[in-house]
């Protein structure tokens, strides 16, 4: 086991440093500039090219990547944008988006395997056919179609303001009513945010629930004479989560890489709007530590699952 | 297991039941939209709108543009003086105590400090070009500054509108990376209060003001990214003022707590004709184009009617626009006639034009993700098709756009547009010596037009200016480099509860309507009020 972690370690960080050099040419060859995005006449093209020194964008690229890394391992790398530093920038949405994230996560799961496990007690009932129905749907819908539309509809209705992470006229609220404020804000991006995972996590359950409770141990617990909700939640489930630690390890990643398109449509601050606003910018540090982070936590993602299969599953060894 | 979705269902009903029940508001401040956060609270690093507004309101310049952006007034400076002669000077006397929102005092070292650090190579700053003909700033009185240019120039008057920093908080540290520039301290209306990222930017009255307390408490700006959803906000009046969309323009304006602003832009789109290409070359075509492309059905169908025709390189609304220039007729017919006389016409009965064996066929391009651009493109291919010329339209990304077609001049023809300075000097777009290296990227080259903006750049008259620019309008329009299409309205709503006072006395207070000026809406942003004592309708 321990030759096997120390091992996959070095595969980890080789995969990094190649990950790195492969987004750094990228994102720093693709055309564009962080400088003069605009045309502004009242902006001389010298300027521009001070401007370029002054950010080491005149140096040749295996250079500026050293710098690169120089400065993010010091801690002196600055967003082009605000020349404030990268990492105090990501701090200050990171959480936010982790608590997004974590809300649809907790929806998705305690939603998901119940409605899996129910749907494969009732295959092919009316239920189960208006889960696949709704599940499938849920699959092909646009999110942020879906957000607009839930935008509009509880705007119609409550006429509360949904964007944001909070209300912004409070003065006369009681801390009761401002928590309340925060729940709702949190909710509906969370809701649309957990749609998607929501209906493919329920099919995944669904299935592999149908596959493990045609095993034979499943007919022995049963023929035993143990009661339906013990087979099923107990002996069965178990079973069929084996599948879910893959869909656990990729989460981890998605839970800090955070959703563009949902943290823009609901106005949240949060990492994704960030690294969104970063490459439209060319804020190359900012952009490069935010693909960075998320490499690792992708890798770090895999390798928990992997080691999480061997205590899950004895039949599987490391070698 | 089946609890969690109960629990959920449960949690949601009590959140809709409090939804339901909210109190309503009535505070005396004012919720900006945004689209964008903003970069450095420091003017003189700032390049993005949102900064630019919220360092407008925490920063003062020396003197600002009059409501009818015609003149100027005082602000830090009470008076101003410009001695004429070829190294023309500048004097500003300051109004004496001012102070600075952490009560320091304001002096000319301040103003000099700003001027410096603009200058210096390392501070990031995209300002430096419009200082470059200064030869000297100086400080001869602590509250005088003097400055004077190597050779008359007009346009550099108003960059002394620029927000001045103070000298004791910046001296010592690396202004691009400095911790002022987000907890800034300034001279203006408002104090600095609080920036949450992507979020808000707080800003509260400054009580010491030198013109008077603003009667707002605060001012928010929120930063909403997702423009379409604005208009949500606006509706659930959590946000007081915002920019529109042309197309939501008439849904808002029916809403009874809402009122509609509109104001023409500092700005024009225009189709560029790359006159390095032969095809543009002769007048008579470009002049046939305009002809045949119908701008007012463009106004009408891309913008909702909500804007003006262009006639030249100014926005209509301003003093340096040519009254007299009237936009060129659409007249397809005409359009056929000129270019028969420049020698296009159909010989081979395909529909095209052609000449010499060559059909008029060319390439037509913009940048991707404007979707104005891209209505008004394909009305342009339309209209252009009629009279038998074969248009191909073409959009890029924004980067691959200016670096491989505008900037390397390897283009035929490109819609864009120009945001403008208040001052008519657009030097940098017209003048031949711009082909190279500037923006004049289309390659017009006219010897009068040269020496007249040469002229206008030297004249400190704002009626002698009146004239070499009207007389620029016309020879601009009478060359038709452009196809100037339109200038756009910008347009806005504000909540009802918003009004001006005028405080007459010690006790007297009158309340009008706010009204928009040629400087803005926000022009008299100080006198805004919420009164409290009229209860707002529902």
């Amino acid at each position: 086991m321990a030759s096997f972690i120390t091992r996959r370690f070095l595969q980890l960080l080789i995969t990094l440093i190649g990950i790195s050099i492969i987004s750094w040419v990228i994102i720093t060859q693709a055309p564009g500039s962080p400088i003069a995005l605009t045309i502004d006449p009242k902006v001389s093209p010298k300027i521009v090219e001070q401007m370029m020194k002054n950010y080491d964008l005149d140096k040749p690229i295996q250079q500026q990547y050293y710098l690169w890394l120089k400065k993010l391992f010091t801690g002196q790398l600055r967003s082009f944008k605000d020349g404030r530093p990268v990492m105090e920038k990501i701090n200050e949405r990171i959480w936010n988006t982790l608590l997004l994230n974590l809300v649809a996560t907790i929806i998705i799961f305690s939603l998901a395997i119940p409605l899996g496990v129910f749907s494969a007690k009732r295959q092919y009932s009316f239920l189960d056919n208006l889960g696949t129905f709704g599940a499938y749907l849920g699959i092909s819908a646009p999110s942020f179609w879906l957000a607009y539309l839930l935008i509009l509809g509880t705007v119609e209705l409550f006429g509360y303001p949904v964007l944001g992470m909070r209300s912004f006229v409070t003065e006369n609220f009681t801390t009761a009513e401002i928590v309340m404020d925060r729940i709702w804000h949190l909710m509906l991006p969370s809701i649309i945010l957990a749609i998607g995972g929501l209906a493919g996590l329920s099919r995944y359950t669904r299935s592999s629930m149908l596959e493990v409770v045609r095993q034979d141990y499943v007919r022995t617990a049963k023929a035993k004479g143990l009661p339906e909700e013990s087979v099923y939640y107990k002996h069965a489930l178990r079973n069929a989560l084996l599948p879910i630690i893959t869909i656990f390890g990729f989460l981890i990643p998605d839970l800090i890489g955070g959703s563009i398109i949902m943290e823009s449509v609901f106005a949240w601050p949060g990492i994704g709007r960030l690294s969104y606003q970063a490459v439209l910018a060319r804020d190359y540090p900012v952009v490069m530590t935010i693909l960075s982070i998320s490499a690792v936590l992708t890798l770090i993602g895999n390798f928990i699952a992997d080691i999480l299969y061997g205590i899950a599953d004895p039949r599987i060894r490391y070698q | 297991m089946l609890i969690s979705p109960i629990l959920f269902l449960i949690l949601l009903g009590v959140n809709l039941f409090f939804v339901g029940s909210r109190p309503p508001q009535k505070v005396n401040q004012l919720i900006i939209s945004s689209i964008g956060d903003a970069s450095f609270l420091n003017p003189i690093l700032a390049q993005d709108s949102a900064s630019s507004q919220i360092n407008s309101l925490v920063f003062n310049g020396l003197i600002k543009y009059d409501r009818d952006l015609e003149g100027f007034v005082g602000e830090l400076a009470e008076s101003w003086e410009v001695r004429g002669g070829p190294e023309p000077e500048i004097t500003f006397h300051l109004r004496k105590g001012i102070l600075w929102h952490d009560g320091k005092e304001f002096t000319a070292h301040d103003v000099k400090f700003t001027y410096d650090k603009i200058m210096d190579e390392k501070t990031n700053t995209v300002r430096r070009s419009s200082y470059e003909l200064v030869k000297k700033a100086e400080v001869p009185a602590p509250y005088t500054f003097r400055v004077t240019y190597r050779q008359p120039f007009s346009p550099g008057l108003e960059t002394w509108s620029m927000g001045i920093i103070p000298k004791h908080l910046l001296e010592k540290v690396d202004i691009n990376t400095a911790p002022f520039n987000r907890k800034p301290i300034g001279t203006g209306p408002f104090r600095f209060v609080e920036w949450v990222s992507d979020e808000k930017i707080v800003v509260e009255a400054n009580p010491r003001y030198f013109q008077g307390r603003p009667n707002l408490d605060l001012i928010i700006y929120r930063i909403l990214p997702e423009v379409a959803l604005n208009e949500m906000e606006i509706m659930t009046r959590s946000v007081d003022y915002s920019s529109l969309f042309p197309f939501e323009f008439k849904r808002i304006s029916h809403v009874p707590f809402l009122k509609t602003y509109s104001e023409p832009s500092l700005g024009y789109t225009y189709l560029g004709y790359n006159l390095k290409n032969p095809l543009f070359q002769d007048r008579r075509v470009r002049l046939a184009f305009t002809h045949a492309i119908n701008r007012e059905e463009i106004v009408q169908y891309v913008l909702y009617g909500l804007g003006t025709v262009a006639t030249g390189p100014f926005p209509n609304h301003l003093w340096y626009a040519n009254p007299h220039v009237k936009p060129i007729p659409f007249d397809p017919k005409k359009a056929r006639q000129l270019l028969a006389e420049a020698g296009w016409k159909d010989t081979d009965g395909d529909g095209i034009l052609d000449k010499d064996g060559k059909p008029f066929r060319f390439k037509l391009i913009t940048n991707s993700g404007n979707e104005t651009r891209r209505d008004v493109g394909v009305l342009v291919q339309r209209q252009l098709r009629e009279i038998g010329i074969d248009v191909k339209f073409e959009f890029y990304e924004w980067s691959v756009f200016l670096k491989d077609f505008v900037n390397a001049r390897h283009f035929d023809a490109c819609i864009l547009g120009w945001g403008l300075s208040v001052d008519p000097d657009a030097y940098e777009i017209w003048h031949s010596s711009q082909i190279e290296k500037g923006f004049n990227f289309i390659s017009y080259r006219n010897p009068q037009v040269d020496r007249l903006w040469e002229e206008g750049r030297r004249e400190y008259d704002i009626e002698k200016r009146k004239q070499i620019y009207w007389r620029i309008h016309e020879l601009i329009a009478e060359d038709q480099p452009y196809t100037f299409l339109y200038v756009p309205l910008g347009i806005s709503a504000l909540q009802r509860k918003f009004v001006l006072v005028e405080k007459e006395g010690s006790s007297k207070e009158t309340f009008h309507e706010i009204k928009m000026e040629k400087a803005g809406l926000m022009y008299d942003l100080i006198k805004w009020t919420v009164p409290q004592q009229i209860v707002l309708e529902q």
